[in-house]
């Protein structure tokens, strides 16, 4: 017999885990933000429970900085895989006074999305939160488990960590915690295009080369089209066409572009090939400080 | 190097390390990263940065997988950190298990779903008390394959008679393990790179494979398609609906048992044991999302039905009628206790955690502890402590259905879970069922 290959491997892999969600938790959802990784994870849960439904609905913390595109995409995938969607608006927690808008010209919600995220968790009671977070990203996700404890106020203990061995997922808790879990753990950013290639997953259009009004800052390339990121009056002469696409797509205040022709899956996959940069080296959020993403979720954070 | 992993056609390897604190682990994997490419231009500014700032004397790629604020400040790995790096040939998923404070639960954790082990030592040193306990516990959790990296070769002038007499004292201390496992010794210097990816000029008398050689093209597969076939029902999926699928048909009694092949491989037709009844059947449909399937073969998920309407959900298993699995509600068990903030002793009760099912436990005797400097059986204290390793017997509220770990490493293996914190405090290894067969001791000291 021939061994399986690298990504029959991860997909099964996935599949348990999203299996052990639904079997241990009474209400679990999956977050979706309409980036590749939260699409491949709702594809794999697709695949979990066929023939059967989703057994559990997406969850989308909308920052109502969007980028038209993965909206319209949002709303077409949700069909297309029959599933029920949940939003939790963080314009609704900065309205009830939840939250406070952040200041000045590089502000963003991204931070303020845990609030949102946390609310929303209560409101609906869910007990499980699936998301698409892959240990190869960031550092503080490298010791990250696929089933991550969460107290009673959405935090996590990094030093305090369940151990996890074979495939036995301790789902255990007590009333009002929750927990995070993350079925890619194992993934890579190419294992996960080599898996949209192999299974010709449909993506937002943001993903391809386009042409598009951009303003450079700080050495990232930010979205000047959509008006979502405010412009200083000397950058206003500053912007200007690019041909571009996005690595990630989340928040569009922090999601940088990358210059790019790439148009196809396998023209992107060999560009991730050589990148000599991480993807989230596009992402202003982790940049905040060298522990930035420990920071935001000890607080509870994706 | 070409980077691009063919998808078709690449497998996977796990393996974990070990080493103590100064032997170049961090090194060697920094190498195997920054060889193949896996480290990016902005990690390593970054590592490069924050080296500085920290007054380091070169740039510390511990500082890659030592992310926690914690770790950075006082310079340690708390615990398993998992790294992720890939050939054209392989991908592989290296557990990097710190070297120090809680040593044996990390490695444990590391070593439970590692297929090789890569243990270094300092060749000025040769084999120590840290090698053996090292070895010990990736025999004891049934790693298959050992590479004893003899590192820092260039300090002993790659002397061909320090690294034959390391290699001997070694094996003859392997020999006395239970699960003997298969050793490939490789010369290195991690430092300068000799025989880490490529053979080195340095020694020509050592006429094996590089270590990334070895790791791309070494055949692991701790549970075959000719082992006795197990599947644990995690889900049962029921669609309750009259709708008909394009590829299963009338899905209005679809009952399918989903799960993943733990080994062995069933086909349609296939007479099979459901757990918990041990009632009798036949595989009627083995079901991915892509359609029917003709068999279902080792790690894959898939959905399983069966020709009668036979009573199991999550905790229940499908075995082949001829390969019964044991059931018992009373086994021995080579445990590793890893908390630090209570006390495993007789007449203890856990929550037991065993493929996809949870019962309720209580701990029935202490059969011994292993002292794990000189590997010695003791039967001084009943009580273990954070990292202690021995052999309990423990008794459940209802029989669960098994195999000896060292026949199955997924469906001999169970946690333990703490009843007041739900905390995970023991990883165990079932040895035999008490008044059942005698079976192989997979953990006994030597």
């Amino acid at each position: 017999m021939s061994a399986i290959t690298h990504l029959q491997f991860l997909e099964s892999e996935a599949i348990y885990i999203l299996r052990e969600t639904a079997a241990q938790f009474q209400k679990p959802a999956l977050l979706f933000s309409g980036g590749k990784d939260s699409i491949v994870m709702a594809w794999l849960a697709r695949k979990a429970f066929y023939p059967s439904k989703l057994p559990f609905p997406l969850l989308h913390v909308d920052t109502g900085h969007n980028f038209p595109e993965a909206m319209e995409y949002r709303d077409w995938f949700v069909q297309e895989i029959g599933a029920n969607l949940t939003v939790g608006l963080v314009q609704k927690s900065i309205d009830d006074g939840r939250v406070q808008e952040e200041k000045g010209h590089n502000a963003s919600r991204n931070k303020l999305q845990t609030v949102t995220l946390l609310d929303t968790i209560e409101e609906h009671q869910y007990d499980a939160c699936l998301g698409g977070g892959r240990r190869d990203e960031e550092k503080a996700r490298a010791k990250e488990r696929f089933f991550s404890h969460r107290d009673e106020f959405g935090q996590w203990d990094p030093k305090n960590q369940r151990p996890e061995l074979w495939n036995i997922f301790n789902g255990r808790k007590h009333f009002g915690e929750h927990f995070r879990v993350f079925p890619l753990s194992n993934w890579t950013e190419m294992d996960i295009w080599q898996y949209i290639r192999q299974e010709n997953i449909p993506l937002p259009s943001l993903y391809f080369s386009h042409q598009r009004k951009i303003i450079e800052r700080h050495g990232q390339l930010l979205d000047a089209s959509t008006g979502i990121i405010p412009l200083l009056d000397e950058e206003k002469p500053k912007v200007k066409e690019m041909t571009i696409r996005f690595r990630t797509v989340g928040d569009a205040t922090c999601t940088g572009a990358v210059e790019s022709t790439a148009s196809t899956i396998d023209e992107i996959v060999a560009e991730v090939a050589a990148a000599r940069q991480t993807e989230r080296g596009t992402r202003a959020d982790d940049k905040r400080s060298e522990t930035a993403m420990e920071d935001r979720k000890k607080e509870g954070y994706f | 190097m070409d980077l691009l992993v063919n998808p078709t056609e690449s497998s996977l390897l796990r393996f974990t390390t070990a080493g103590s604190v100064d032997d170049g682990k961090s090194t060697l994997i920094g190498r195997l990263l920054y060889d193949s490419k896996s480290i990016f231009e902005d990690q390593l500014l970054a590592v490069e940065e924050s080296s500085k700032r920290r007054g380091d004397a070169h740039v510390n790629l511990a500082l890659l997988t030592d992310g926690l604020r914690a770790e950075r400040e006082q310079g340690i790995t708390i615990d398993v950190a998992y790294r992720y790096f890939a050939t054209p040939k392989r991908k592989f998923i290296i557990a990097d298990t710190p070297g120090h404070i809680q040593y044996t639960r990390n490695m444990v954790t590391g070593a439970s779903t590692a297929d090789l082990a890569i243990i270094l030592i300092d060749a000025r040193l040769g084999v120590i008390e840290q090698t053996m306990r090292h070895t010990y516990l990736a025999s004891l959790l049934r790693i298959g394959h050992i590479v004893l990296a003899v590192n820092k070769m260039d300090l002993v002038n790659f002397d061909q008679a320090v690294y034959d007499k390391i290699v001997g004292d070694f094996q003859a201390f392997a020999k006395g393990l239970d699960n003997l496992p298969q050793v490939t010794p490789i010369p290195m210097s991690a430092l300068n790179g000799d025989n880490v990816v490529d053979k080195s000029a340095s020694t020509p008398w050592y006429t094996g494979p590089s270590l990334l050689q070895h790791l791309e093209t070494v055949q692991v597969h701790s549970e075959t398609a000719a082992d006795e076939a197990r599947f644990a029902v995690q889900w049962v999926i029921r669609p309750i609906s009259d709708r008909k699928d394009a590829k299963l048909g009338n899905l209005h009694d679809y009952r399918g048992f989903a799960g993943r092949m733990a080994s062995g491989t069933f086909r349609m037709g296939d007479e099979v044991l459901v757990y918990p009844s041990a009632m009798k059947s036949k595989i009627t449909g083995i079901h991915t999302y892509e359609g029917p399937q003709p068999e279902a073969i080792p790690q894959l998920s898939y959905s399983i039905t069966v020709a009668d309407e036979i009573d199991t959900s999550r905790g229940g298993m499908i075995v082949k009628a001829n390969e019964p699995a044991q059931t018992s509600q009373e086994f021995d068990a080579m445990i590793c206790w890893f908390s630090d903030k209570k006390i495993l002793k007789p007449r203890g009760r856990f929550h037991l955690r065993h493929t996809t099912n949870d019962v309720r436990a209580i701990v029935t005797d202490v059969l011994y502890k292993v002292n794990i400097s000189t590997l010695e059986k003791t039967v001084e204290s009943k009580e273990f402590h954070l990292n202690d390793i021995g052999c309990i017997r423990i008794r459940c509220a209802s029989p669960i259905f098994f195999d000896p770990y060292s026949k199955n490493r997924t469906t001999g293996s169970f946690v333990l879970v703490d009843e007041q914190t739900n905390n995970t405090v023991a990883a165990g290894m079932i040895q035999r069922s008490v008044g059942g067969d005698d079976f192989e001791d997979p953990g006994s000291a030597i």
